[in-house]
């Protein structure tokens, strides 16, 4: 590994010392040179150079060089100043990981005005948060976040970063994997140490009908992206001390390429989230007509429960997209889920099957979804369900 | 799937143009017949892959590039990526759309991997496309989380598409036969003209170590509704004893 200048084809623009937030680079006459001492290899000049005079040129490491490497990492997602619940769920499965490895958890936050959220972190057990808090980081941009991560994992060495598969998660998680030329699995579904104390990442592949183990046993660190939902959030433990480090990471404007003009939300009034929701009740093609979504709206308003819907019925427009549960859907874990005329197909159960408990009520006794059903029964939603709502009302008004 | 380096075995497997991929290609002959420019369709893969690009072709893609070669096989997303963009290095592009992900690793990870190692930025997920007036920039509607952003960017740039960006038009006769005359080129690895370690399944950071079908949970409790009212209270009763209730 190392770091090539070439200075004939270097212009002397001056964009380079500017990017670095290491101080290893300083203007040498009209060009520039490079302290190899200081320099981490983090990338960020070779991505501003806009005649490519700088090359870094990334190999496979050795056992030595990866005993180097030490500790779980978590780059803890925040929306608009809010902590994403998939943060608090990295954080409970990285404290694992790094307690098998015997080694420190570092939760990372990058954001504006978040710092707010480092206790919460500590409490769900990170040792140390690594907070990056600066105006231009308000919105997230692919360039400002991968400039701030890179710059900290690679002056730090961490053996493992895990990323929320969220949409920015899967935005930013690949750019960092490829400007340090890194290995990345993409959103797991499992994580293990195993012997070697390598990282094992299990995920889906081809529809969720095969299972596959990943390891990246070259490259330091190991890095996955997460499914939300699927591991859940530990108690937080008020008690538990740990260090909060504020990092200035210098991002100059320039270094920025793309800028949010404006951010929409798409959220339905008075439609609760499935990814939030203790409860689902969720529509599949049996529910016949959107008219007849009014059934379960009925039971799902008693329960305080989010209103679901398999694919087809979300494709046919009578729910939006955001109540989508599956595989190209959302994941959701509740603690109930209660599943209306859904056939239970692999891209289904996909995004549903880590839930508590799951009730199904379908007329084909011979539905894939009662195989992983608590409570099924096998009848028509028409006649069962006005049966249900008329005793779940009879239970709370007895209450 | 080979037991021994967990790959796939594409070998005679039909290929085809993947729906996000489609989107993609139907997002650049559209930007093409409103802006003018050309479209080159790229993909690397096993020699099947070229019914993609014809089709790609069919629907209004002017030239195609087909990186394939036994040394290419294997590549995980980073390998992948690099081989891509060792090609589309070489070429002149404003834009570079790729599909949001494939419908069998669906990982997402290539679209952003090869804007970096192309030097360029990345809006990932986008479900609209307009370009400035004065052709220098792009504005899209990037799919977040919560719904939609609204995010610009200098030319050239990289996207990926995604569900809502257009809908992919079938390809016609004429565009079918037509696609058979349109420049087809074949890249191997000699005229990539990269280190053969660095591609492939040799130059792939991330190995699959074993494959298994996923874990089949079993059901618990199944009754029939015969009477939908005895059925109802028994779930009821049932949930409420769970403390779901
Ligand atoms: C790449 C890919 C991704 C996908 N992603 C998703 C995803 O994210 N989410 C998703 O849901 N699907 C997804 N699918 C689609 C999935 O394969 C199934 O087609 C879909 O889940 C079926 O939806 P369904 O169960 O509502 O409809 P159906 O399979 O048609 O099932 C309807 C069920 O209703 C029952 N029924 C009918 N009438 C009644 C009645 N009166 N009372 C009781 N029961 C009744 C029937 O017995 C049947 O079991 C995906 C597919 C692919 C290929």
């Amino acid at each position: 590994m190392g770091l090539l200048y070439d200075r004939d084809t270097c212009t002397g623009c001056m964009l380079c010392p500017k990017a670095c937030n290491f101080d290893a680079i300083e203007k040498d006459g009209d060009k520039v040179k490079f302290d190899l001492d200081k320099c981490v290899l983090c990338g960020s000049c070779e991505e501003v150079c806009p005649v490519d005079a700088i090359k870094i040129e990334r190999k496979k490491i050795d056992s030595a060089e990866i005993a180097k490497y030490k500790d779980v990492w978590t780059f803890c997602e925040t929306s608009d100043g809010r902590l994403r619940s998939v943060a608090l769920e990295l954080v409970t499965k990285g404290r694992e990981l790094a307690d098998t490895l015997g080694e420190k958890l570092t939760a990372v936050l990058i954001g504006n005005n978040i710092e707010n959220h480092a206790q919460t972190l500590i409490h769900h057990g990170a040792d140390r948060v690594l907070v990056v808090d600066a105006k231009i980081f308000a919105d997230y941009t692919t360039d400002a976040y991968t400039i701030a991560m890179t710059s900290l994992i690679a002056s730090r060495k961490p053996s493992v970063v895990l990323y929320g598969a969220t949409n920015n998660g899967r935005d930013l998680a690949p750019r960092i994997a490829a400007r340090l030329g890194l290995g990345l699995t993409a959103d797991c579904t499992g994580l293990e140490i195993d012997e070697a104390r390598q990282l094992i990442q299990t995920r889906p592949a081809f529809g969720g009908n095969i299972m596959a183990e990943i390891i990246s046993p070259y490259t330091r660190p190991q890095m996955a992206t997460v499914r939300p939902n699927v591991f859940k959030p530990g108690e937080p433990d008020s008690s538990r001390p740990g260090e909060i480090e504020k990092v200035n990471i210098e991002v100059s404007p320039v270094q920025v390429r793309t800028r949010v003009l404006e951010k929409v939300s798409e959220a339905v009034e008075g439609m609760k989230s499935v990814e939030e929701a203790d409860v689902i009740v969720c529509s599949g093609r049996g529910i016949k007509d959107p008219a007849n979504l009014e059934l379960p709206k009925q039971l799902a308003k008693l329960l305080d429960a989010a209103i679901g819907g398999s694919r087809p019925i979300v494709d046919l427009g009578w729910l939006p997209p955001s109540q989508q549960v599956g595989q190209s859907g959302r994941t959701v874990c509740p603690k109930l889920y209660i599943a209306l005329g859904i056939s239970g197909q692999i891209q289904h159960l996909a995004g549903m099957s880590s839930s508590d408990f799951v009730v199904a009520i379908n007329k084909d006794p011979d539905a894939p979804i009662f195989s992983v059903a608590d409570f099924g029964i096998v009848g028509d939603i028409f006649t069962v369900l006005p049966e249900v709502i008329a005793e779940v009302k009879r239970v709370l008004d007895s209450r | 799937m080979n037991e021994e380096t967990g790959t796939l075995i594409r070998d005679g497997v039909p290929s085809i143009l993947n729906p996000f991929d489609e989107l993609a290609v139907e997002a650049a002959i559209q930007l093409k017949e409103k802006h003018g420019g050309e479209v080159t369709i790229v993909t690397m893969g096993p020699p099947q892959a070229k019914d993609a690009l014809l089709k790609a072709l069919a629907m209004g893609g002017d030239k195609a590039v087909h990186l394939t070669d036994r040394a290419f096989a294997g590549a995980d997303t980073w390998a992948t990526a690099l081989t891509l963009a060792e090609y589309i290095k070489t070429m002149e592009f404003d834009l570079v759309i790729c599909g949001k992900q494939a419908i069998d690793g669906d990982t997402a990870q290539v679209g952003p991997e090869l804007a970096e190692l192309l030097s360029v930025p990345q809006i990932c997920y986008v479900r609209k496309i307009d370009i400035s007036e004065d052709g220098k920039q792009v504005i899209t509607h990037r799919e977040t989380d919560e719904g939609y952003e609204v995010v610009r960017a200098k030319l050239p740039v990289l996207l990926t598409a995604t569900k809502g960006l257009n809908e992919p038009r079938l390809p016609n006769i004429m565009g079918i036969m037509k696609a058979k005359q349109k420049p087809f080129e074949e890249v191997n690895i000699e005229k990539l003209g990269t280190d053969p370690d660095r591609l492939g399944l040799k130059g792939s950071p991330t190995q699959v170590r074993k494959v298994f079908p996923p874990e089949k949970k079993k059901g618990g409790i199944k009754i029939d509704a015969e009477n939908p009212a005895a059925a109802a209270k028994q779930l009821v009763e049932f949930l409420t004893k769970k403390g779901a209730i």
